[in-house]
């Protein structure tokens, strides 16, 4: 029923994620963000279940943020993933599992833009391009077509309008918005939303 | 006994030893002054022979069995008597007037009607309310822990809790029952203010000066200050409430005094720190904020009605009319909705309440007013023929 999706390029990860807030058959909600920012160059896009989400995002959140409040500086991507993996490994096999999609999208200076992909069994992957939900079937050939490592942002932008275009075409869901956002060394650029009217 | 027979309860003598102990690691036992523990082992009811004090325990479950989360071992499934099932149709909207809240009054339990006037939307404090829905009990104790927690923070912070700080803390707290028969859907309607104290103040400045094109158009407002009840009467057409854009105009002066436009006065509202604020909790851990939300079993057939007629430049008559018949429509098609509207209107004085309305008389009137247009077609439908006869015979 959701949507996420992220591409990374050589100096930037574009991510994007649809805007619905959905209950049963109805649409609460058409401006949902369902993006959650982690610290100044990392982005968490969570979806899956209910109130899971928003508890488990909020969570790593904060402390991601009290690290950062203790050590002084900020955690990597690949920290920020792997700690997110481990809590979520944590609460698997306890009573009170997370049942939450992931993706973690960052940029560090060292190490230059990550993307990583995460499930609810909290399997860990680095991966140039990443999707999440029904809509991820659909859209996962073309990334695979189109994608190349050398992108540059406009080709990731229409990459992203091509899976769009099909999801609205294919896809058996009304997914009429998406908020898009771009991160490289800068930070988290706010990008215009999908689909353009 | 009588009573005895009809539960089907059987007596059973027993003389278990202190020895005996139950299968699970529950322990939760009786102990009376003899020293010994009785324990229930997997029999129900047992009847004990001559403790005041003995408790009773449901046949023990095996805890594995339901995914559900458990926030402490002593917990167990009590086999549900019934299937609950939820019925009602609430909304809550926010506008350039305020909020509104409205819901039902049926508390309906499957098939049956438990109650035909019950009330779903409570009062928290005076610039709040809560509509509840989902299983009625859940919903009246949670409501009064949230009102409790409210009540504490503002004794200790000296302001009132926001309504989304409220929706948050009320998240929090229902969140170890997640995965259990806990239903509560509730949706926290209210006026975010400042300081109490200095509200207070506010408002009876304001009342000396600038408040009488709000008095014109709202007579009930002036008496709404505290957490007082008051039952408007207004006009209980439900279509074609014109309104004069001077009356339009002095409400929204009292709110924002910006240009009215709808944009940028919904911008404002929902950036500003005090305002209308509508926000959606439910027992699954989503907390939702929006402008316009509906709850419950009748809830698509809101929806409809409501982003049919929704604008955030509404006036307040124009946005009462829109609640009541959003919910008229859905009792009329939900099975499980019905009876009466509740209606509450919330501005930054505080909660005023309308008039409880039977939808019955609201469902005669209609088919009175959809008698009277057939009958009109027909009579013009007879003039025009006698025209045409006329024209022919000559």
């Amino acid at each position: 029923m959701e949507y996420l999706i992220g591409i990374q390029g050589p100096d930037f990860v574009l991510v994007a994620a649809d805007n619905v807030a959905a209950h049963s058959i109805i649409q609460i909600k058409h401006d949902y963000d369902k993006m959650f920012k982690l610290s100044e160059k990392i982005l968490l896009l969570c979806v899956g279940e209910a109130g899971d989400t928003v508890q488990f995002a909020e969570y790593i959140q904060k402390n991601v943020q009290l690290y950062k409040m203790r050590n002084g500086y900020e955690l990597s991507p690949a920290a920020a993933a792997n700690f997110t993996r481990k809590n979520l490994a944590d609460y698997l096999r306890s009573r009170t599992p997370y049942h939450v999609n992931l993706l973690l999208a960052g940029y560090d200076a060292t190490d230059g833009p990550g993307l990583y992909y995460m499930d609810y069994l909290s399997a860990l992957a680095q991966a140039p391009f990443a999707a999440h939900g029904y809509g991820a079937f659909l859209t996962l050939s073309i990334l695979d077509r189109y994608y190349r490592p050398d992108l540059t942002r406009d080709e990731a932008v229409e990459l992203l309008k091509k899976c769009v275009e099909e999801l609205n075409k294919r896809f058996i869901l009304n997914l009429r918005s998406f908020t898009v956002r771009l991160i490289d060394k800068e930070g988290i650029h706010d990008l215009e939303k999908l689909p353009l009217v | 006994m009588a009573l005895q027979d009809v539960c089907g309860f059987q007596e059973i003598a027993l003389h278990h030893p202190a020895s005996l102990s139950i299968s699970s690691d529950d322990t939760t036992l009786s102990t009376y002054p003899g020293g010994k523990m009785k324990t229930t082992g997997g029999q129900p009811f047992e009847k004990d022979d001559g403790s005041p004090l003995h408790l009773v325990l449901p046949p023990q479950r095996s805890l594995v069995r339901s995914r559900g989360r458990h926030f402490s071992s002593s917990l167990t499934t009590i086999p549900c008597p019934f299937t609950l099932s939820h019925g009602t149709t609430t909304l809550g909207f926010t506008f350039q007037g305020g909020v509104i809240a409205a819901a039902d009054t049926r508390a309906s339990c499957a098939g049956l009607v438990a109650c035909p006037v019950a009330q779903k939307i409570i009062p928290i404090h005076s610039h709040m309310v809560v509509t509840t829905s989902g299983s009625g009990a859940d919903c009246m104790l949670w409501e009064r822990i949230l009102a409790r927690e409210i009540r504490l923070y503002q004794l200790r912070h000296g302001r009132r809790l926001s309504v989304t700080g409220a929706a948050k803390l009320l998240s929090f707290m229902l969140h170890p029952f997640k995965g259990t028969e806990v239903c509560v859907a509730a949706t926290l309607c209210g006026w975010d203010g400042g300081d109490t104290r200095s509200e207070w103040d506010n408002m009876r400045k304001e009342d000396e000066s600038a408040f009488s094109p709000l008095l014109e158009s709202e007579p009930s407002a002036s008496a709404s200050r505290a957490s007082s009840e008051l039952a408007i009467d207004i006009s209980t057409s439900n279509t074609e409430t014109s309104v004069t854009s001077q009356q339009a105009d002095g409400i929204s002066k009292e709110v924002g005094g910006t240009a009215s436009q709808d944009g940028s006065d919904q911008i404002l509202a929902a950036s500003c720190r005090s305002g209308p604020r509508v926000c959606y909790v439910c027992s699954d851990g989503l907390l939702l904020k929006g402008e316009l939300i509906s709850v419950g079993s009748g809830s698509p057939y809101a929806y409809s009605i409501l982003d049919d007629g929704w604008k955030w430049s509404m006036s307040v008559e124009e946005a009462v009319a829109l609640a009541r018949e959003a919910v008229y429509r859905a009792t009329h098609r939900d099975a499980y909705s019905g009876n009466n509207v509740d209606l509450f209107h919330i501005t930054e004085r505080g909660w005023c309440r309308r008039r409880r309305e039977d939808l019955k008389d609201e469902y005669h009137r209609e088919r009175r007013r959809e008698k009277e247009i057939v009958q009109q077609q027909e009579r013009e439908k007879e003039k025009r023929e006698n025209v045409q006869k006329k024209k022919t015979g000559n």
